[in-house]
């Protein structure tokens, strides 16, 4: 029987500096076989030698499953050795794990697309899905906040989908700095103002917890149902598959139940605090 | 893991005397026996060489906060219930190896490391900590994910029940559906028959490996008066519970998931942790990692952990169960509420350990119930 909590070799193909405490790593299996099939909204859990094991998501594109693609900020030790390595460097990964985003049901509908900082690095993996097969999709709005221009995660892409005609991508900032002439103010307001059929949306949400719930209630506001509504949650993990018990909500287990839930199904425990 | 029915295999009757035939035949077998014993005045589990390691004589006396053993004057063997210990530490270890690896260059790699599995023999398992065993069965194999080691240790381990004829005061396993008789999934199960003068032992066989080990000891077949004899005990022991759990508690918390009462156990709990240490059902873990001095070979290990513990929620930015109110509330409806939605059985078997083993003797069953008592009050 194999041991689910033994992590596997892969190999650092390429490192990407995405911002200035933000960056992406290329994995691919140091056995050589390249193949690593996953769902939009999945994550890794990602072992640095000798300094610990966190979950990360998968940002990569899904159609492309020769490669797994991570990007992560850097906020503590684990992540700070992840930063350290350079192509060629070995890192250990589990999964992948957990529920993804609704990419199926999402087919003739309207996509409204809410998050903020390196909560687009969970999402990216859906855009890409989307892009993929852009004709199936209603209208598709990306709302993203960071907290300065120079917080802006993947700039380079989002100006690319801005540039096509079928996307509508909204950027604002917490606070404004250098050349800045966009939008500046909370994610939310883009939510409020934003150019979509709330009757024919499904929304995704993926950022910090307080913003999500901001985000949740501007939805509904503007008459998003809860059942068309997903959240990707995070909590402290150190299994990713059920056993250390870290992750709960309730009866959910974050790792398994999730990070991906529809909102519907959280909503009671999401308006405990402390839960 | 054994059969789920007892009766099938046989009845019969035995002398004390043979319990240490039972154990010799065990050993021999290759089965490494553990089982009650008497160290700092706590009956634990340890490894038994003969039945003269076994406490004769033995009662004790628990109530919240409160564990005392004293010897009773009689020649009895199981009239104690269940200590500080439970077997939990033998299939799931409070410190285990999860992997090694070792640096060359850039890279790194697994090394191999087989472990032995043991082959434990559990001697004087309680009902109550054999339904531990079954629920944590279903923790470490959810269906999707199993842990290989849990998995082999627990398959691998034989069982031998003792069934209780007198509960402690903390025990509450009769309002749990957990005992005090076990009525299955075990491989022998021993009821202890002393009144009158008469002292012997009746074997309920289990499975095809308590045969086994069984024809290697001197019994003589069951009468039926003597086959009624673990139902009557158990039903006196029932009767002499004083503690129960309010019925439908897993509805109840989750309508009182905000209650005044959390913030009242707030005042008394000291977040120590011994509750989720002692309780035969908890699970949960952390992951250390470790370096040697040269920093080219790692290890993670896997070690008990508590929802107690500020760190246990801990993300980015600050714990998500910061209060003391939030984290009692953790335990107590992750043992008596939210462990249904997980895994459809109670994470509770009514064994008592967390009453006896708090500090200052926080009731899980008084909780339920003072929240039961004055529900919807915020
Ligand atoms: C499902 C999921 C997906 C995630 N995806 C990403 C991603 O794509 N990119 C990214 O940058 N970050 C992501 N995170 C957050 C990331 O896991 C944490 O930033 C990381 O664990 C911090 O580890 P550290 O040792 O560097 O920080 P420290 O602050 O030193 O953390 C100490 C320990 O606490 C735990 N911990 C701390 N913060 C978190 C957290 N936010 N979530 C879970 N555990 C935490 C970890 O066990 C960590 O080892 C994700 C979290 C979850 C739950
Ligand atoms: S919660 Fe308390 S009574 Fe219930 S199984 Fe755990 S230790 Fe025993
Ligand atoms: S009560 Fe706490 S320590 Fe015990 S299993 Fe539940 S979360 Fe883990
Ligand atoms: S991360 Fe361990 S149980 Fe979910």
């Amino acid at each position: 029987m194999n041991d689910p909590m033994t992590p596997s070799p892969f190999r650092v193909e390429r490192v990407r500096k995405e911002l200035s405490d933000t960056f992406t790593l290329d994995l691919v299996p140091a056995d050589g076989k390249r193949d690593f099939p996953f769902l939009p909204g999945q994550f890794n859990m990602l072992y640095a030698f000798g300094v610990g094991e966190v979950p990360i998501s998968i940002s990569g594109d899904p159609s492309k499953p020769d490669t797994i693609v991570h990007t992560t900020r850097v906020v503590g030790a684990v992540t700070r050795a992840m930063r350290n390595l350079g192509v060629g460097h070995t890192i250990g990964v589990r999964g992948p794990y957990g529920t993804a985003w609704p990419v199926e049901e999402m087919q003739g509908a309207d996509v409204v697309i809410v998050t903020g900082g390196i909560g687009l690095a969970p999402l990216r993996p859906a855009i890409y899905s989307i892009l993929e097969n852009r004709s199936a999709f209603g209208n598709v709005s990306i709302l993203y906040g960071a907290r300065t221009p120079e917080d802006i995660l993947y700039r380079k892409e989002l100006e690319k989908w801005r540039g096509m005609f079928d996307m509508q991508v909204d950027v604002t900032v917490d606070y404004a700095t250098g050349r800045w002439a966009g939008k500046v103010g909370v994610v939310t307001k883009l939510i409020q103002r934003g150019g979509f059929h709330p009757q024919d949306s499904i929304a995704l949400i993926c950022g910090p917890e307080i913003m999500m719930k901001f985000a949740v209630q501007a939805l509904q506001d503007r008459g998003v149902t809860d059942d068309r509504i997903y959240v990707s949650m995070e909590r402290n993990m150190k299994c990713g598959i059920g056993f250390c018990g870290h992750c709960q909500l309730g009866g959910d287990f974050v790792c398994r139940d999730g990070p991906v839930f529809r909102f519907d199904t959280l909503a009671d425990k999401f308006a405990i605090s402390e839960l | 893991m054994t059969a789920n029915k007892s009766e099938a295999l046989g009845t019969f009757v035995i002398a004390p005397s043979e319990l240490g035939s039972l154990i010799s035949a065990l050993r021999e077998d290759g089965y490494e026996v553990i089982g009650p014993k008497l160290a700092d005045g706590a009956i634990v589990h340890e490894p038994l060489e003969s039945a003269d390691d076994l406490p004769v004589g033995y009662d004790d006396e628990q109530e919240g906060g409160t564990y005392r053993v004293a010897k009773n004057g009689a020649n009895t063997y199981f009239d104690y219930v269940v200590g500080p210990h439970s077997w939990k530490r033998y299939l799931f270890p409070p410190d285990q190896q999860l992997c090694q690896m070792r640096r060359q260059g850039k890279t790194f790699r697994l090394i191999e490391t087989k472990q032995e599995i043991p082959r434990y023999a559990f001697f004087g398992v309680r009902s109550c900590d054999l339904h531990a065993m079954q629920v944590q069965d279903k923790v470490f194999d959810n269906g999707e994910f199993a842990d290989p080691g849990y998995m082999e240790r627990r398959k691998a381990a034989f069982v031998v029940v003792v069934n209780c004829l007198r509960p402690a005061a903390t025990c509450f396993c009769a309002s749990m559906d957990t005992g005090p008789r076990a009525t299955g999934g075990y491989d022998l199960a021993l009821t202890e028959l002393a009144s009158k003068g008469r002292h012997e032992f009746l074997v309920e066989v289990g499975s095809s490996r308590g045969e086994e080990i069984f024809a290697k000891v001197s019994g003589r077949p069951a009468t039926e008066a003597d086959q009624s004899a673990p139902e009557t005990a158990s039903a006196k022991a029932a009767n002499a519970m004083k503690r129960e759990m309010v019925p439908d508690v897993q509805a109840l918390l989750k309508r009182n998931l905000e209650h005044r009462r959390w913030d009242d156990v707030a005042k008394r709990c000291l977040t120590c942790a011994n509750c989720t240490l002692v309780c035969p059902t908890c699970f949960c873990t952390t992951v250390e990692d470790y370096t040697d001095l040269t920093g080219s070979t790692a290890e993670r290990r896997r070690r008990w952990d508590s929802c107690f513990t500020m760190d246990f929620s801990y993300v980015h930015g600050g714990s998500v169960r910061r209060e003391t109110y939030a984290r009692y509330r953790q335990w107590m409806t992750h043992k008596l509420s939210s462990w249904f939605d997980q895994f459809d059985v109670s994470g509770c078997v009514g064994c008592g350990r967390c009453i006896t083993w708090c500090p200052v003797g926080i009731d899980i069953t008084e909780e339920a119930r003072a929240i039961r008592d004055s529900e919807g009050s915020r």
